[in-house]
Protein backbone atom coordinates (compact mmCIF):
# COMPACT_ATOMS: atom_id res chain seq x y z
CA UNK A 1 0.00 0.00 0.00
CA UNK A 2 1.67 3.46 -1.09
CA UNK A 3 1.55 6.22 1.10
CA UNK A 4 0.71 9.47 0.56
CA UNK A 5 -0.05 11.85 3.63
CA UNK A 6 -2.33 15.14 2.88
CA UNK A 7 -0.93 17.99 4.55
CA UNK A 8 -4.45 20.54 5.48
CA UNK A 9 -3.31 24.49 4.71
CA UNK A 10 -3.52 26.89 7.58
CA UNK A 11 -4.52 30.19 6.94
CA UNK A 12 -1.69 32.68 8.52
CA UNK A 13 -3.83 35.82 8.49
CA UNK A 14 -7.11 34.33 9.39
CA UNK A 15 -6.69 31.76 11.73
CA UNK A 16 -7.84 33.24 14.71
CA UNK A 17 -11.25 34.09 13.14
CA UNK A 18 -12.18 30.28 13.31
CA UNK A 19 -12.42 29.51 17.15
CA UNK A 20 -13.92 31.90 19.77
CA UNK A 21 -11.15 31.46 21.79
CA UNK A 22 -8.90 32.10 19.35
CA UNK A 23 -10.21 36.06 18.88
CA UNK A 24 -10.00 35.98 22.72
CA UNK A 25 -6.85 35.42 22.34
CA UNK A 26 -5.99 37.90 19.51
CA UNK A 27 -8.16 40.57 21.45
CA UNK A 28 -5.67 40.08 24.62
CA UNK A 29 -2.77 40.15 22.10
CA UNK A 30 -3.88 43.91 20.51
CA UNK A 31 -3.85 45.21 23.82
CA UNK A 32 -0.58 46.12 23.03
CA UNK A 33 -1.16 48.69 20.17
CA UNK A 34 -3.30 50.99 22.70
CA UNK A 35 -0.67 50.59 25.80
CA UNK A 36 2.29 51.02 23.65
CA UNK A 37 0.19 54.09 21.71
CA UNK A 38 -0.34 55.61 25.32
CA UNK A 39 3.23 55.48 25.79
CA UNK A 40 4.03 57.38 23.36
CA UNK A 41 1.24 59.74 24.21
CA UNK A 42 2.77 59.69 27.55
CA UNK A 43 6.18 60.67 25.84
CA UNK A 44 4.89 63.47 23.95
CA UNK A 45 3.56 65.19 27.08
CA UNK A 46 7.51 64.61 28.99
CA UNK A 47 8.34 66.15 25.83
CA UNK A 48 6.09 69.42 25.54
CA UNK A 49 6.85 69.17 29.50
CA UNK A 50 10.14 70.06 28.92
CA UNK A 51 9.67 72.51 26.22
CA UNK A 52 7.65 75.00 28.61
CA UNK A 53 4.49 76.18 29.94
CA UNK A 54 3.37 77.52 26.58
CA UNK A 55 4.03 74.35 24.58
CA UNK A 56 2.78 72.32 27.56
CA UNK A 57 -0.86 74.49 27.56
CA UNK A 58 -1.14 74.50 23.66
CA UNK A 59 -0.49 70.13 24.00
CA UNK A 60 -3.13 69.79 26.82
CA UNK A 61 -5.75 71.78 25.36
CA UNK A 62 -4.74 70.05 21.92
CA UNK A 63 -5.77 66.78 23.53
CA UNK A 64 -8.86 67.39 24.76
CA UNK A 65 -12.47 66.94 22.56
CA UNK A 66 -14.35 64.26 21.50
CA UNK A 67 -11.93 62.58 19.57
CA UNK A 68 -9.21 62.28 22.16
CA UNK A 69 -12.31 61.26 24.63
CA UNK A 70 -12.54 58.23 22.09
CA UNK A 71 -9.27 57.49 21.93
CA UNK A 72 -8.70 57.72 25.52
CA UNK A 73 -12.10 55.31 26.07
CA UNK A 74 -10.14 53.11 24.07
CA UNK A 75 -7.48 52.61 25.68
CA UNK A 76 -8.78 52.43 28.83
CA UNK A 77 -10.88 49.81 27.63
CA UNK A 78 -7.78 47.97 26.34
CA UNK A 79 -5.65 48.71 29.48
CA UNK A 80 -8.52 46.94 31.42
CA UNK A 81 -9.08 43.85 29.63
CA UNK A 82 -4.96 43.28 29.69
CA UNK A 83 -4.94 43.82 33.42
CA UNK A 84 -7.76 41.61 34.04
CA UNK A 85 -6.27 38.84 31.48
CA UNK A 86 -2.71 38.85 33.01
CA UNK A 87 -4.13 39.08 36.58
CA UNK A 88 -6.04 35.72 35.69
CA UNK A 89 -2.99 33.64 34.18
CA UNK A 90 -0.67 34.33 37.05
CA UNK A 91 -1.11 31.62 39.14
CA UNK A 92 -0.51 29.45 36.36
CA UNK A 93 3.24 31.18 35.31
CA UNK A 94 4.06 31.64 38.97
CA UNK A 95 2.66 28.35 41.06
CA UNK A 96 3.15 28.67 45.10
CA UNK A 97 3.82 25.80 46.52
CA UNK A 98 2.99 25.22 50.05
CA UNK A 99 3.97 22.23 51.80
CA UNK A 100 2.14 19.28 49.73
CA UNK A 101 -0.44 22.09 48.15
CA UNK A 102 -0.29 24.52 45.50
CA UNK A 103 -1.66 27.57 46.53
CA UNK A 104 -4.85 28.37 44.87
CA UNK A 105 -5.22 30.50 41.80
CA UNK A 106 -7.63 32.29 43.41
CA UNK A 107 -5.88 34.21 46.36
CA UNK A 108 -3.29 34.82 43.72
CA UNK A 109 -5.77 36.82 41.86
CA UNK A 110 -6.95 38.43 44.17
CA UNK A 111 -4.43 39.77 45.70
CA UNK A 112 -3.40 41.30 42.45
CA UNK A 113 -6.91 42.80 42.55
CA UNK A 114 -6.17 44.20 45.96
CA UNK A 115 -2.80 45.47 44.71
CA UNK A 116 -4.44 46.99 41.85
CA UNK A 117 -6.78 49.10 43.51
CA UNK A 118 -4.70 50.07 46.34
CA UNK A 119 -2.63 51.54 43.72
CA UNK A 120 -5.40 53.04 41.63
CA UNK A 121 -6.35 54.97 44.75
CA UNK A 122 -2.56 55.72 45.65
CA UNK A 123 -2.71 57.36 42.18
CA UNK A 124 -5.71 59.08 42.01
CA UNK A 125 -4.63 60.99 45.09
CA UNK A 126 -1.21 61.99 44.14
CA UNK A 127 -3.09 63.34 40.86
CA UNK A 128 -5.30 65.18 43.11
CA UNK A 129 -8.58 63.37 42.23
CA UNK A 130 -9.70 62.25 45.57
CA UNK B 1 -34.18 -4.97 31.07
CA UNK B 2 -35.56 -1.58 30.10
CA UNK B 3 -34.67 -0.95 26.49
CA UNK B 4 -31.73 1.66 26.12
CA UNK B 5 -32.89 5.10 25.02
CA UNK B 6 -31.70 5.20 21.20
CA UNK B 7 -31.52 7.83 18.55
CA UNK B 8 -30.46 8.03 14.90
CA UNK B 9 -27.06 9.84 14.94
CA UNK B 10 -26.11 11.97 11.61
CA UNK B 11 -22.46 12.11 11.34
CA UNK B 12 -20.28 13.95 8.68
CA UNK B 13 -16.81 11.90 8.28
CA UNK B 14 -13.65 13.06 6.52
CA UNK B 15 -12.48 10.54 4.11
CA UNK B 16 -9.43 10.33 2.68
CA UNK B 17 -8.23 7.14 0.47
CA UNK B 18 -3.81 8.08 -0.62
CA UNK B 19 -4.49 5.01 -3.45
CA UNK B 20 -7.41 6.66 -4.57
CA UNK B 21 -7.83 10.31 -3.51
CA UNK B 22 -6.62 13.71 -4.68
CA UNK B 23 -7.84 15.56 -1.35
CA UNK B 24 -10.12 14.42 1.54
CA UNK B 25 -14.11 14.42 1.43
CA UNK B 26 -16.93 14.23 3.47
CA UNK B 27 -18.99 11.41 4.00
CA UNK B 28 -22.27 11.07 5.77
CA UNK B 29 -23.66 8.78 7.63
CA UNK B 30 -26.56 7.59 10.05
CA UNK B 31 -26.70 5.61 12.87
CA UNK B 32 -28.83 4.35 15.56
CA UNK B 33 -26.88 5.14 18.87
CA UNK B 34 -27.94 4.38 22.40
CA UNK B 35 -28.16 8.11 23.69
CA UNK B 36 -25.30 7.31 26.24
CA UNK B 37 -22.88 6.97 23.97
CA UNK B 38 -19.84 8.71 23.02
CA UNK B 39 -18.28 9.62 18.99
CA UNK B 40 -16.46 6.35 19.10
CA UNK B 41 -18.97 4.34 20.19
CA UNK B 42 -21.02 5.84 16.77
CA UNK B 43 -17.96 5.54 14.70
CA UNK B 44 -17.65 1.65 16.02
CA UNK B 45 -21.37 1.49 14.59
CA UNK B 46 -20.69 2.66 11.65
CA UNK B 47 -17.57 0.25 10.90
CA UNK B 48 -19.61 -2.26 11.99
CA UNK B 49 -22.70 -1.80 10.10
CA UNK B 50 -22.39 0.44 6.90
CA UNK B 51 -18.70 0.44 6.02
CA UNK B 52 -16.14 -1.17 7.67
CA UNK B 53 -13.66 0.95 5.02
CA UNK B 54 -13.95 3.56 8.13
CA UNK B 55 -10.29 4.17 9.48
CA UNK B 56 -9.66 5.48 12.93
CA UNK B 57 -7.23 4.67 15.61
CA UNK B 58 -8.67 3.84 19.30
CA UNK B 59 -8.33 1.07 22.07
CA UNK B 60 -8.99 1.81 25.44
CA UNK B 61 -12.72 3.51 25.18
CA UNK B 62 -11.60 5.29 28.81
CA UNK B 63 -9.71 8.30 27.77
CA UNK B 64 -6.35 6.81 29.09
CA UNK B 65 -4.35 5.56 25.96
CA UNK B 66 -4.66 8.85 24.07
CA UNK B 67 -5.30 7.34 20.90
CA UNK B 68 -8.46 8.21 19.58
CA UNK B 69 -7.98 12.11 19.40
CA UNK B 70 -9.98 14.04 16.38
CA UNK B 71 -11.79 16.73 15.86
CA UNK B 72 -15.36 16.60 16.54
CA UNK B 73 -17.06 19.67 15.47
CA UNK B 74 -14.22 21.62 15.03
CA UNK B 75 -12.84 21.02 18.51
CA UNK B 76 -9.99 18.82 19.53
CA UNK B 77 -11.19 15.68 21.72
CA UNK B 78 -10.99 11.88 22.56
CA UNK B 79 -13.90 10.27 20.62
CA UNK B 80 -14.01 8.33 23.74
CA UNK B 81 -14.85 11.18 25.34
CA UNK B 82 -17.22 13.31 23.32
CA UNK B 83 -20.39 12.28 24.27
CA UNK B 84 -23.35 12.10 22.03
CA UNK B 85 -25.78 13.77 24.34
CA UNK B 86 -23.83 16.85 23.96
CA UNK B 87 -24.79 16.88 20.20
CA UNK B 88 -28.24 16.64 19.82
CA UNK B 89 -29.95 17.79 17.36
CA UNK B 90 -27.03 19.03 14.79
CA UNK B 91 -24.98 17.04 12.61
CA UNK B 92 -21.73 15.73 14.56
CA UNK B 93 -18.70 16.46 11.80
CA UNK B 94 -15.72 14.13 12.54
CA UNK B 95 -12.44 14.67 11.34
CA UNK B 96 -8.88 13.92 11.88
CA UNK B 97 -6.88 15.65 14.13
CA UNK B 98 -5.93 19.23 13.00
CA UNK B 99 -2.31 19.82 12.37
CA UNK B 100 -0.82 16.20 11.62
CA UNK B 101 -0.50 15.00 7.93
CA UNK B 102 -3.80 12.91 6.97
CA UNK B 103 -2.40 9.15 6.03
CA UNK B 104 -5.81 7.65 5.66
CA UNK B 105 -9.80 8.73 6.84
CA UNK B 106 -9.31 9.65 10.50
CA UNK B 107 -5.47 8.27 10.80
CA UNK B 108 -2.85 11.09 11.02
CA UNK B 109 0.74 10.83 10.90
CA UNK B 110 2.22 11.02 14.36
CA UNK B 111 5.66 10.83 13.65
CA UNK B 112 6.10 14.83 14.04
CA UNK B 113 4.76 14.44 17.76
CA UNK B 114 6.85 11.50 18.15
CA UNK B 115 10.30 12.81 17.33
CA UNK B 116 10.56 15.90 19.52
CA UNK B 117 9.38 13.54 22.20
CA UNK B 118 12.36 12.33 21.91
CA UNK B 119 14.22 14.95 21.93
CA UNK B 120 13.43 16.55 24.79
CA UNK B 121 14.44 12.83 26.68
CA UNK B 122 11.30 12.36 28.50
CA UNK B 123 12.70 10.09 30.82
CA UNK B 124 14.77 10.51 34.78
CA UNK B 125 17.98 11.22 33.86
CA UNK B 126 19.25 10.19 38.09
CA UNK B 127 21.34 13.34 39.63
CA UNK B 128 23.32 10.07 41.32
CA UNK B 129 23.00 7.07 39.49
CA UNK B 130 22.06 4.06 41.75
CA UNK B 131 22.54 0.41 41.61
CA UNK B 132 19.65 -1.51 42.96
CA UNK B 133 21.78 -2.37 45.83
CA UNK B 134 22.22 1.04 46.97
CA UNK B 135 18.31 1.51 47.60
CA UNK B 136 15.68 3.59 45.77
CA UNK B 137 15.49 6.79 44.78
CA UNK B 138 13.70 8.37 47.90
CA UNK B 139 11.07 11.75 47.17
CA UNK B 140 8.97 13.52 50.02
CA UNK B 141 5.16 13.84 48.69
CA UNK B 142 6.05 17.51 48.43
CA UNK B 143 8.86 16.91 45.99
CA UNK B 144 6.49 14.56 43.87
CA UNK B 145 3.64 17.73 43.85
CA UNK B 146 6.12 19.66 42.04
CA UNK B 147 5.96 17.62 38.74
CA UNK B 148 2.64 15.42 39.54
CA UNK B 149 0.01 17.00 37.20
CA UNK B 150 2.54 17.48 34.06
CA UNK B 151 2.86 13.43 35.07
CA UNK B 152 -0.62 12.96 33.70
CA UNK B 153 -0.20 13.78 29.92
CA UNK B 154 -1.35 10.34 27.79
CA UNK B 155 0.44 12.10 24.65
CA UNK B 156 -3.15 12.32 22.88
CA UNK B 157 -1.76 15.26 20.63
CA UNK B 158 -4.75 17.42 21.20
CA UNK B 159 -3.14 19.95 22.55
CA UNK B 160 -1.18 20.29 19.55
CA UNK B 161 -4.97 20.14 17.25
CA UNK B 162 -5.55 23.33 19.19
CA UNK B 163 -2.15 25.60 19.47
CA UNK B 164 -1.98 27.45 16.45
CA UNK B 165 1.59 28.59 16.83
CA UNK B 166 2.06 24.87 16.06
CA UNK B 167 -0.21 25.24 13.14
CA UNK B 168 1.97 28.16 12.01
CA UNK B 169 5.47 26.54 12.69
CA UNK B 170 5.16 23.08 12.09
CA UNK B 171 8.93 22.99 14.02
CA UNK B 172 7.65 24.25 17.15
CA UNK B 173 8.20 21.53 20.07
CA UNK B 174 5.07 21.99 20.76
CA UNK B 175 3.00 22.10 24.21
CA UNK B 176 3.11 17.95 25.23
CA UNK B 177 7.15 17.63 24.63
CA UNK B 178 7.79 20.86 26.42
CA UNK B 179 5.36 19.99 29.14
CA UNK B 180 6.79 17.06 29.65
CA UNK B 181 10.50 18.10 29.55
CA UNK B 182 9.81 20.46 32.52
CA UNK B 183 8.13 17.43 34.49
CA UNK B 184 11.33 15.51 34.25
CA UNK B 185 13.17 18.98 34.88
CA UNK B 186 11.08 19.07 38.25
CA UNK B 187 11.56 15.68 39.43
CA UNK B 188 13.97 15.72 42.34
CA UNK B 189 15.70 12.73 41.06
CA UNK B 190 16.56 14.43 37.70
CA UNK B 191 19.59 15.41 36.65
CA UNK B 192 19.12 16.14 33.24
CA UNK B 193 18.21 19.68 33.05
CA UNK B 194 20.79 21.67 31.17
CA UNK B 195 20.53 18.67 28.07
CA UNK B 196 16.54 19.25 27.75
CA UNK B 197 17.15 23.33 28.22
CA UNK B 198 19.52 22.59 25.02
CA UNK B 199 16.49 21.43 23.26
CA UNK B 200 13.08 23.46 24.92
CA UNK B 201 15.09 26.83 25.50
CA UNK B 202 15.44 27.14 21.59
CA UNK B 203 13.47 29.65 19.38
CA UNK B 204 11.24 26.29 17.82
CA UNK B 205 11.06 25.58 21.75
CA UNK B 206 9.39 27.16 24.50
CA UNK B 207 10.09 31.01 22.87
CA UNK B 208 7.58 29.72 19.92
CA UNK B 209 4.91 29.70 22.69
CA UNK B 210 3.28 32.57 22.93
CA UNK B 211 0.62 31.57 25.74
CA UNK B 212 -2.50 31.21 24.15
CA UNK B 213 -3.63 28.77 26.10
CA UNK B 214 -5.65 26.70 23.98
CA UNK B 215 -3.77 23.60 24.65
CA UNK B 216 -4.97 23.46 28.57
CA UNK B 217 -8.28 24.02 27.32
CA UNK B 218 -8.69 21.19 25.05
CA UNK B 219 -6.17 18.95 27.66
CA UNK B 220 -8.80 15.33 28.69
CA UNK B 221 -6.28 14.96 31.79
CA UNK B 222 -5.63 18.65 32.95
CA UNK B 223 -1.93 18.45 33.02
CA UNK B 224 -2.25 22.56 31.89
CA UNK B 225 0.78 22.14 29.44
CA UNK B 226 0.45 26.08 29.46
CA UNK B 227 1.43 26.60 33.08
CA UNK B 228 4.20 24.55 32.09
CA UNK B 229 5.21 26.19 29.45
CA UNK B 230 4.82 29.74 31.18
CA UNK B 231 7.28 28.42 34.05
CA UNK B 232 9.69 27.00 31.34
CA UNK B 233 10.18 30.46 29.97
CA UNK B 234 10.50 32.07 33.94
CA UNK B 235 13.22 29.19 34.46
CA UNK B 236 14.60 30.41 31.26
CA UNK B 237 14.86 33.36 31.47
CA UNK B 238 16.43 33.06 35.04
CA UNK B 239 19.08 30.45 33.12
CA UNK B 240 19.87 33.46 30.60
CA UNK B 241 20.53 36.16 32.93
CA UNK B 242 22.88 33.72 35.18
CA UNK B 243 24.74 32.89 31.80
CA UNK B 244 25.35 36.35 30.59
CA UNK B 245 25.22 38.45 33.81
CA UNK B 246 27.39 36.47 35.95
CA UNK B 247 30.50 36.36 35.59
CA UNK B 248 32.02 33.20 34.77
CA UNK B 249 28.07 32.67 33.30
CA UNK B 250 27.42 30.67 36.59
CA UNK B 251 24.66 27.53 36.11
CA UNK C 1 19.41 24.43 18.33
CA UNK C 2 21.08 27.39 19.63
CA UNK C 3 19.27 29.09 22.93
CA UNK C 4 17.11 31.61 21.86
CA UNK C 5 17.95 35.06 23.30
CA UNK C 6 14.29 35.83 23.56
CA UNK C 7 14.75 35.85 27.50
CA UNK C 8 15.58 39.53 27.89
CA UNK C 9 12.55 40.72 25.51
CA UNK C 10 10.71 38.65 26.98
CA UNK C 11 11.49 39.76 30.98
CA UNK C 12 10.97 43.40 29.71
CA UNK C 13 7.61 42.64 28.16
CA UNK C 14 6.51 41.02 31.60
CA UNK C 15 7.95 43.49 33.74
CA UNK C 16 6.42 45.96 31.32
CA UNK C 17 2.76 43.84 31.56
CA UNK C 18 2.51 43.69 35.00
CA UNK C 19 3.42 47.83 34.99
CA UNK C 20 0.66 47.77 32.50
CA UNK C 21 -1.52 45.74 34.38
CA UNK C 22 -1.63 47.87 37.40
CA UNK C 23 -0.75 51.33 36.56
CA UNK C 24 -2.60 51.67 33.03
CA UNK C 25 -6.03 51.50 33.34
CA UNK C 26 -5.63 54.39 36.12
CA UNK C 27 -3.25 56.69 34.06
CA UNK C 28 -5.73 56.10 31.44
CA UNK C 29 -8.49 57.55 33.45
CA UNK C 30 -6.43 60.27 34.25
CA UNK C 31 -5.90 61.21 30.86
CA UNK C 32 -9.53 60.64 29.77
CA UNK C 33 -10.07 63.49 32.43
CA UNK C 34 -7.80 65.73 30.77
CA UNK C 35 -9.43 64.65 27.35
CA UNK C 36 -12.62 65.86 28.92
CA UNK C 37 -11.60 69.11 30.14
CA UNK C 38 -11.27 68.31 33.54
CA UNK C 39 -7.75 67.84 33.75
CA UNK C 40 -6.53 66.38 37.49
CA UNK C 41 -4.59 68.99 39.89
CA UNK C 42 -1.17 67.01 38.93
CA UNK C 43 -1.83 67.98 35.14
CA UNK C 44 -0.84 71.78 35.85
CA UNK C 45 2.60 72.85 34.60
CA UNK C 46 3.62 73.89 38.02
CA UNK C 47 2.45 70.64 39.24
CA UNK C 48 3.48 68.20 36.69
CA UNK C 49 6.80 70.00 36.32
CA UNK C 50 7.38 69.59 40.13
CA UNK C 51 6.80 65.78 39.69
CA UNK C 52 9.23 65.42 37.06
CA UNK C 53 11.79 67.84 38.42
CA UNK C 54 11.97 65.55 41.29
CA UNK C 55 14.56 62.61 41.01
CA UNK C 56 12.30 59.87 42.36
CA UNK C 57 9.45 61.63 39.91
CA UNK C 58 12.04 60.87 36.80
CA UNK C 59 12.42 57.23 38.02
CA UNK C 60 8.58 56.42 37.90
CA UNK C 61 7.91 58.32 34.46
CA UNK C 62 10.74 56.68 32.67
CA UNK C 63 9.58 53.33 34.70
CA UNK C 64 6.36 53.84 32.99
CA UNK C 65 6.91 55.15 30.09
CA UNK C 66 10.15 52.59 28.88
CA UNK C 67 8.65 49.50 30.27
CA UNK C 68 4.79 49.87 28.37
CA UNK C 69 7.23 50.76 25.16
CA UNK C 70 9.08 47.45 26.12
CA UNK C 71 5.94 45.64 26.62
CA UNK C 72 3.98 46.62 23.59
CA UNK C 73 7.12 45.96 21.27
CA UNK C 74 7.60 42.46 22.04
CA UNK C 75 4.03 41.58 22.13
CA UNK C 76 3.32 43.33 18.93
CA UNK C 77 6.53 41.37 17.58
CA UNK C 78 4.40 38.22 18.42
CA UNK C 79 0.91 39.80 17.09
CA UNK C 80 2.17 40.45 14.30
CA UNK C 81 3.83 37.15 13.63
CA UNK C 82 0.30 35.84 14.59
CA UNK C 83 -1.42 38.13 11.81
CA UNK C 84 0.48 36.75 9.06
CA UNK C 85 3.50 38.63 8.74
CA UNK C 86 6.43 35.91 8.79
CA UNK C 87 9.37 38.67 9.08
CA UNK C 88 10.21 37.99 12.52
CA UNK C 89 13.74 39.24 12.01
CA UNK C 90 12.24 42.43 11.02
CA UNK C 91 9.76 42.96 12.62
CA UNK C 92 12.01 42.51 15.79
CA UNK C 93 14.35 44.95 14.74
CA UNK C 94 11.83 47.42 13.76
CA UNK C 95 9.83 47.51 17.41
CA UNK C 96 12.63 46.89 18.99
CA UNK C 97 14.22 49.88 17.81
CA UNK C 98 11.60 51.99 18.17
CA UNK C 99 10.83 51.32 22.04
CA UNK C 100 15.03 51.56 22.43
CA UNK C 101 14.19 55.40 20.66
CA UNK C 102 11.56 56.27 22.54
CA UNK C 103 13.61 54.88 25.70
CA UNK C 104 16.60 57.07 24.59
CA UNK C 105 14.19 60.04 24.06
CA UNK C 106 12.46 59.87 27.71
CA UNK C 107 15.76 59.79 29.29
CA UNK C 108 16.51 63.21 26.79
CA UNK C 109 13.30 64.52 27.98
CA UNK C 110 13.53 63.83 31.63
CA UNK C 111 17.17 65.12 31.66
CA UNK C 112 15.88 68.89 30.67
CA UNK C 113 13.45 68.95 33.45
Amino acid sequence: MSRKPFVRPVSKTGWWLKHPRYMRYMSREVTCVFIGAFALLMLCTLERLSKGPEAYASFIAAIQGPLSVFGMLLVLIFALHNATSWFNVTPKALPVQIGEEFLAGKYIIGAHYAVWIVASLVVLFFAGVI
Amino acid sequence: MTQLKQRLVQLEVLRYDPEKDTEPHFQKYEVMCAEEWVVLDALNAVKENIDPTLAYRWSCHMAVCGSCGMMVNGEPKLSCHAFLRDYVGMVIRVEPLANFPIERDLVTVADDFIDKLKRVKPYLIPKEKKTIEQGEYKQTPAQLMKYRQFSMCINCMLCYAACPEYALQPKFIGPAAITLAHRYNQDSRDGGRDERQEVIATNEGVWECSFVGACSEVCPKAVDPAGALQQVKVASTIDWFKEHLLPGGSK
Amino acid sequence: MAKSNKPIFWSLFAAGGTMAAFLAPVLALLFLMVAMGHAPAVFSYANLHAFAANWLGKIIILGVITLFLWHAAHRLRVTLHDFGLRQDAIVAVVVYLAAAAGTALSVVYLLRI
